[in-house]
């Protein structure tokens, strides 16, 4: 069922690809029901999945492939992947869905992004170093191509920083990787082999360097400031939907690796090195929110709101991280509320960039200051905004809030001070998305948007399942809590 | 060990049939015959016919394939009194050659059409691989100088085949300037180990060398290491590569940049390990070469806007990573497989992106690459993947190269040569999008006229190796993982 769920999208990927060319028009709706494959086959591992069906992964999958050097084919899930999966396969659907200039290139754009949600769907199920190593790499060739052909502005260089900040993360990591396979006894790749054996004890210049390995890889991918600067480039030359992929799925590969492989795989040597790790995220969540209340681009903006939020994520990871022993609660709670926050921020900031794209066809400009009095002319487009603003500022009821007053609430029983601090960054993307807001929406409508068309019934569609989840679970996240909170109480040791 | 080198091989030769092992030399005989047919028919046939020697070489090729191939079963040791070896390692090195020259002689097809005298030039062809294939079976250092030698001959011939081009004959006159400076230093450092250690055969030379005169040992090895290091493309006898790759025939380039290097390498990897560690410190100083080799082609190749010159930098960029396995050699048991499958991702990887290379008429200006994803899909595609092989995009074979590479010098302690790697990978991936960026975000310039069917086929078959074997790497890996150098 899961290997289907990568296999579907990159059958269908090549399929697409070779669709002789009068079928081009029709490149679309068949990506978009392929791209829902996956989402279907999902929801139904989560209706088979059991969050306290004991230790380690469910509906595993495994197929030799390269026995020589331990290298095996092997998926599963369990209540940190399965949310970010089905989160990915959602908004790929919804970014497949959404309107976009392919620039008469349709097969290539749609067989590119059914490629890029098999990787990453990939990324999250794999339970093998090598075959998650295949896959991390691979979203970065899919997403290059996205970002170069369709983007606008100067897309090639802004898709090429991307590739090679992004590639020389990678390949910090694949030395780790190995650095965790030569201790291996026998020599194996495969995850749950590798918690088991935990090859590298704490202490010495060799698990540290590992653990920089790690969190290099990481940290480029997340980003954590200062490995951040490809982000804004990347972000405001993508098209919008490649935007919502990057920001929503490919951020997400980051942290999830860091609780995947970094707090399971080396647990005593990251609890050493976690107050640093919560200082750079710390560092992520002022700096991501001082430097997107400067912005007037509005991409620009929801781009370093982005880092903001990862910097949550990774505060909430690093106090998960913090000690071995003792009271496992508050750094299980900070666990579930960084999980919670990759899937808010993927539905939410998404749904942001859809929207920025939205804003894009019909103006041709990100440029916060060109823009107001649009609630008067575009009420859906208004409303959706405004919703994903507020989520995104972590109003209480909205799904940002839930996962943001997880991460504090079990990060000040750790690090009080840096929660102190992290705070700050609240209130100023409260600030900057009330800003943005009121720019935008309130005030006289200009001349030139006099003729402003609202959000089409497609723009809608692809929005709808997005914020009604965004709701759902702010109101009543129990769900999907119950699904990852196990899953957290173990990888804490609780 | 009686006698000297010489007259063993003299006594081989004359002896061959009554107690000499003939069949572990099969394919090095059916290439010899079958290039002396090819030439044969080139100088009796009419000009119309030229053509056909292309048919011959390639049945020759496939003739030797299928005399090497049983022999991955014959139980690795060596043979003709210690100085040739008949293991895994030379086994799949000549396989590596062969099909790298079948796929040179598909390249070479159309190319050679207008010139009206080319049979002899698949005869060459063939010789150069024997030399190559004598390199990479060669446990002893008077068959190295042979199989460099011989190698080396050819290639200057080849490099130079355009006969009415300055810019080929240029190329040429440079590879033997170069090759013939570095071959006399191998011969001198060959006399030297040869009066240290009163053999040559390597394995005697892992006996005797134990407490030698360490300059007398040092100089030596020096200058085997420096002849070897000019068949191989790297620091510090380099400098041909992309004089060749720019100036000779393109099919040329394409088979002097893999099949010497798969011979080259392979020797030098059977002399290192003989070698005392103690005496010479032959692994800092692989581990140097290989250093200075990858990040000096790498840094060449970023300043290039030739594709043809980007594509030779990229070359000795890509012996430098070749080297790393060297370095690993007796400390990680991933180094032998390591090498073996870096040779064979390296030798596809390289003829796919030489094979677009000669598709296209040798352009060598980026404009003639615009816009080939949509005029010539197939071709940007392998280009793409050749190149991606080339950073180590999984899951191309490129990939698990590195990833094997990489694990055996990490293995083997040298975790700084492993991480210039990868910084010099990062670099390499900003020249290769120079020229895939254009073939498919840039429209294109002008109609682009492409050779023939023989050439693309050539290259599309080379990338799609390249893909099928990164996959299915176990089938081969399985095999590399029992290989073993000089076993006794």
């Amino acid at each position: 069922m899961l290997s289907a769920a990568i296999f579907v999208p990159l059958v269908g990927a090549g399929v697409v690809a070779l669709l002789p060319a009068s079928w081009a028009r029709r490149a679309r709706p068949l990506a978009i029901a392929v791209a829902a494959v996956p989402l279907v086959l999902l929801l139904a591992a989560w209706a088979r999945f059991d969050p306290d069906g004991g230790a380690g992964f469910q509906l595993v999958e495994r197929a030799r492939w390269i026995p020589t050097l331990g290298v095996s084919y092997a998926v599963g899930v369990d209540g940190l992947s399965l949310p970010l999966a089905a989160m990915s396969a959602l908004l790929f659907v919804a970014a497949i869905a959404f309107p976009a200039d392919v620039r008469g290139r349709p097969r290539t754009y749609f067989s590119l992004f059914l490629f890029l949600e098999a990787i990453s769907l990939g990324v999250f199920l794999a339970l093998d170093l090598f075959l998650f190593y295949v896959f991390f790499d691979l979203s970065l060739v899919g997403m290059y191509f996205l970002i170069a052909a369709w983007g606008h502005g100067d897309a090639r260089r802004a898709a090429l920083k991307f590739f090679l900040y992004t590639l020389a993360g990678s390949l910090a990591m694949l030395l780790a990787i190995l650095g965790l396979y030569l201790a291996t006894e026998p020599r194996t790749f495969d995850m749950v082999e590798i918690i088991r054996q935990q090859p590298v004890p704490a202490g010495g210049l060799g698990s540290a360097l590992v653990l920089l390995g790690f969190a290099l890889g990481f940290a480029v991918k997340t980003p954590i400031v200062p490995f951040h600067t490809w982000l804004p480039p990347a972000h405001v030359d993508a098209p919008a939907p490649a935007s919502a992929i990057l920001a929503g799925v490919l951020l997400k590969m980051g942290t999830y690796g860091f609780v995947r492989i970094v707090l399971s795989m080396l647990p005593a040597t990251f609890q050493r090195f976690a107050p640093v790790v919560a200082g750079f995220a710390v560092a992520s969540i002022v700096y991501g929110a001082l430097v997107a209340l400067a912005q007037t681009n509005l991409k620009r903006l929801i781009a370093y709101t982005s880092v903001n939020h990862m910097g949550y994520v990774m505060l909430g990871v690093a106090a998960a991280g913090s000690s071995l022993t003792g009271d496992g609660g508050p750094r299980a709670i900070a666990l579930t509320g960084a999980t919670v926050e990759m899937v808010a921020h993927g539905l939410i900031t998404g749904a942001l960039f859809l929207l920025a794209g939205s804003v894009w066809a019909r103006a041709e400009t990100y440029d916060l200051d060109a823009f107001s009095g649009l609630a008067a002319r575009a009420p859906a487009f208004t409303a959706a905004t405004v919703l994903a603003a507020f989520a995104s500022l972590g109003l209480p009821g909205l799904a940002g809030f839930v996962a943001e007053f997880q991460v504090f609430a079990g990060t000040f029983a750790v690090y009080p001070v840096l929660a102190g601090i992290g705070l700050l960054g609240i209130v100023l993307t409260a600030a900057l998305f009330l800003r943005m807001v009121q720019a935008v929406f309130l005030g006289p409508l200009p001349e030139r948007w006099a003729t402003w068309p609202d959000i089409n019934r497609t723009e809608q569609a692809a929005l709808a399942p997005l914020l009604a989840l965004v709701v759902v679970i702010g109101v009543a996240p129990g769900w999907l809590l119950d699904v990852i909170d196990a899953t957290a109480g173990r990888l804490v040791g609780r | 060990m009686t006698g000297t080198p010489g007259e063993v091989m003299h006594a081989a030769v004359a002896s061959a049939g009554m107690d000499m092992p003939v069949g572990d030399v099969t394919p090095e005989l059916v290439l010899v015959i079958g290039a002396v047919i090819v030439l044969v028919f080139a100088l009796a046939a009419p000009r119309r016919r030229q053509p056909w020697a292309a048919a011959l070489a390639l049945a020759v090729l496939a003739a030797t394939a299928v005399a090497t191939l049983p022999m991955l079963d014959g139980g690795q040791h060596l043979t003709f009194f210690d100085t040739y070896a008949a293991d895994d390692v030379a086994v799949w090195a000549k396989l590596v050659i062969v099909a790298a020259t079948a796929l040179t002689v598909a390249l070479s097809v159309e190319w050679f059409r207008t010139d009206a005298r080319h049979g002899e030039y698949y005869a060459l062809l063939l010789l150069s691989a024997l030399g190559a294939v004598v390199l990479a079976g060669a446990a002893d250092l008077m068959e190295v100088v042979l199989g460099v030698l011989l190698s080396s001959a050819t290639g200057y011939v080849l490099a130079a085949y355009h006969r009415s081009s300055a810019r080929s004959a240029e190329a040429g006159i440079k590879y033997y300037l170069l090759g013939a400076l570095t071959n006399a230093g191998l011969l001198y450092g060959v006399v030297l180990l040869f009066g240290l250690a009163g053999t040559t055969t390597l394995v005697g030379l892992g006996d005797e060398l134990v407490g030698a005169d360490s300059t007398a040992l040092v100089a030596g090895v020096g200058l085997v290491v420096v002849g070897l290091a000019f068949k191989v493309g790297a620091v510090p006898a380099h400098a041909w590569v992309p004089d060749v790759a720019d100036g000779g025939p393109a099919p040329v380039a394409a088979f002097l940049t893999v099949v010497p290097k798969v011979g080259g390498l392979v020797a030098l990897a059977r002399l290192v390990v003989v070698l005392p560690e103690a005496g010479v410190g032959w692994r800092p100083l692989v581990a140097l070469l290989a250093a200075a080799t990858m990040t000096l082609g790498n840094l060449a190749a970023l300043w290039q806007d030739d594709v043809r010159r980007l594509l030779g930098w990229s070359a000795v960029s890509q012996s430098g990573y070749g080297l790393m396995a060297l370095v690993a050699l007796g400390r990680s048991e991933l180094a032998v497989a390591s090498l073996l499958f870096f040779l064979l991702a390296y030798a596809l990887a390289n003829l796919a992106a030489f094979g677009v290379l000669v598709e296209l008429r040798g352009r060598a200006d980026l404009d003639a690459y615009a816009g080939l994803a949509r005029s010539r899909p197939l071709l940007a595609t392998a280009l793409g993947l050749a190149f991606a092989s080339f950073v180590g995009i999984p899951p191309l074979a490129g990939f698990a190269a590195k990833l094997l590479l990489f694990g055996a010098v990490l293995d083997a302690g040298y975790a700084w040569l492993a991480a210039l790697a990868v910084v010099n990978t990062v670099v390499s991936l900003a020249y290769y999008l120079r020229v895939v960026a254009p073939t498919w975000f840039q429209p294109a310039v002008e109609p682009l006229p492409v050779l023939g069917r023989w050439a693309a086929m050539a290259a599309v078959a080379s990338a799609a190796a390249v893909v099928v074997v990164g996959i299915a790497a176990q089938v081969f890996l399985g095999s590399f993982e029992a290989a073993r150098l000089l076993p006794r």
